[in-house]
């Protein structure tokens, strides 16, 4: 609404032309502004967003906790081992789900020349990173009381393994490199290469003996997992990916700010 | 509607990538032997050069009725209901170990029917349930 205003109210300034010196000081500020327009528009958006999910965020928290913690069954096998599964499963999605997204926007960004495109990625390897490893240490904890080991190199454990690597490879290739078009074709390259990792990991269960389980739910829409398990499931992949997105939108907003920055600096 | 660079780079990055799976699939079928976690007994039956005394990773189904518990070792035959390896292990055993579960098995091969474990790891399904429905299950077979 205020963005509107903002962008009505410069029209009218500008068509009519009768701008009274306190205006006139205001224009200027606002045409400076405008410069960067579309980042602005970005970054109040971002704001607004932030304010909203920060709103809902404990309550969907609270709720998801609920049902994976206290209202869902324990696992007729595993008894109570079975909730972390509610952690491991949504955080390795999301880490397969980071990387891709982070591999699409690479591609476009190499072909058409996108800048925005390679700022989303960049805000998005961290959080993919984390859930890597989150996804990698809740594991390792499950399967010491199940598997009874905390760590066999069977294939879909080895390949979580090279996906953090290729994530701290390219976030160090973004953070060290200074030059701009050697930073970008590096980090492109780095993605591209590891991007075969991310099927191996989805199929690594179902090529190889492995002592990882296969899926239990599949696209097809057959699911091994009873629906009072599903719930808390979906519940806890809704609040991961409404924390990643928080986690990003305030990433980006850090990166808008550091463009913005260093353009006026520039200008300056 | 492309400009002649844009299409330059998009023939350049399908090369890239199409030359990266070609590799990576070459790749794969060399070490598939490596790849495997664990061979299945029939995989160890139909080796021809069978090394004893090399330590292998056996996994497959406990056989039911097969463990017999002595004192101080476990008995148990795995199966992968076309072939059968007899198992004697001493040792902690994972909570998830029983008759009818998967089961990985890490040990020296004596002969091809026969195996001591040094290390035995339960493998889970993809089957989560609560107890109740399993008892439900149990009543109806």
């Amino acid at each position: 609404m205020r963005i509107q205003l903002y962008f009505f109210n410069s029209l009218c300034n500008s068509q009519l032309g009768k701008i009274s010196t306190s205006l006139k000081s205001q224009f200027n500020v606002k045409k400076r502004m405008f410069k960067y327009f579309s980042f602005s528009s970005i970054f109040k958006i971002i704001e607004n967003l932030i304010k909203f999910i920060n709103s809902i965020f404990f309550i969907i928290l609270i709720i998801g906790l609920t049902f994976a913690l206290i209202i869902s069954p324990q696992d007729y096998l595993q008894g109570e081992t079975v909730r972390i599964m509610y952690i491991h499963v949504p955080s390795a999605w999301i880490a397969l789900g980071c990387y891709s997204a982070i591999f699409f926007l690479s591609i476009l960004n190499f072909i058409f020349k996108i800048k925005n495109f390679f700022i989303i990625s960049k805000s998005i390897a961290p959080i993919g990173l984390f859930f890597t490893c989150l996804a990698v240490v809740t594991g390792s904890i499950w399967g010491k009381p199940t598997w009874g080991t905390w760590w066999a190199w069977d294939a879909r454990l080895t390949s979580m393994i090279i996906l953090i690597i290729f994530y701290v490879s390219y976030i160090l290739s973004i953070k060290l490199i200074k030059n701009d078009s050697l930073k970008s074709k590096i980090s492109t390259s780095l993605i591209v290469i590891g991007a075969i990792n991310i099927p191996i990991i989805k199929f690594s269960v179902d090529w190889w003996n492995t002592l990882h389980q296969p899926s239990s739910i599949t696209i097809t829409g057959t699911n091994t997992i009873h629906t009072s398990m599903i719930i808390p499931l979906v519940l806890m992949l809704l609040v991961f990916l409404i924390y990643c997105a928080l986690i990003f939108l305030m990433k980006y907003k850090t990166e808008i700010i550091r463009i913005k920055k260093k353009n006026l600096t520039n200008y300056d | 509607m492309l400009t002649k660079k844009v299409k330059n780079r998009i023939i350049f990055l399908s090369l890239v990538i199409f030359s990266i799976l070609i590799i990576s699939i070459t790749l794969f079928k060399i070490l598939e032997k490596n790849l495997l976690y664990f061979l299945t007994p029939t995989e160890i039956s139909n080796i021809q050069d069978t090394k004893l005394n090399k330590v292998y990773r056996i996994g497959g189904m406990v056989k039911k009725d097969s463990i017999k518990a002595s004192k101080d070792e476990i008995k148990f035959i795995v199966t992968d209901f076309k072939n059968e390896i007899l198992v004697s292990y001493s040792g902690s055993i994972p909570n998830l170990f029983a008759e009818g579960k998967g089961v990985v098995v890490e040990g020296e091969l004596k002969d091809k029917k026969y195996v001591i474990a040094k290390k035995i790891l339960a493998k889970h399904d993809e089957n989560y349930m609560p107890p109740e429905l399993k008892d439900i299950m149990k009543d109806v077979k």
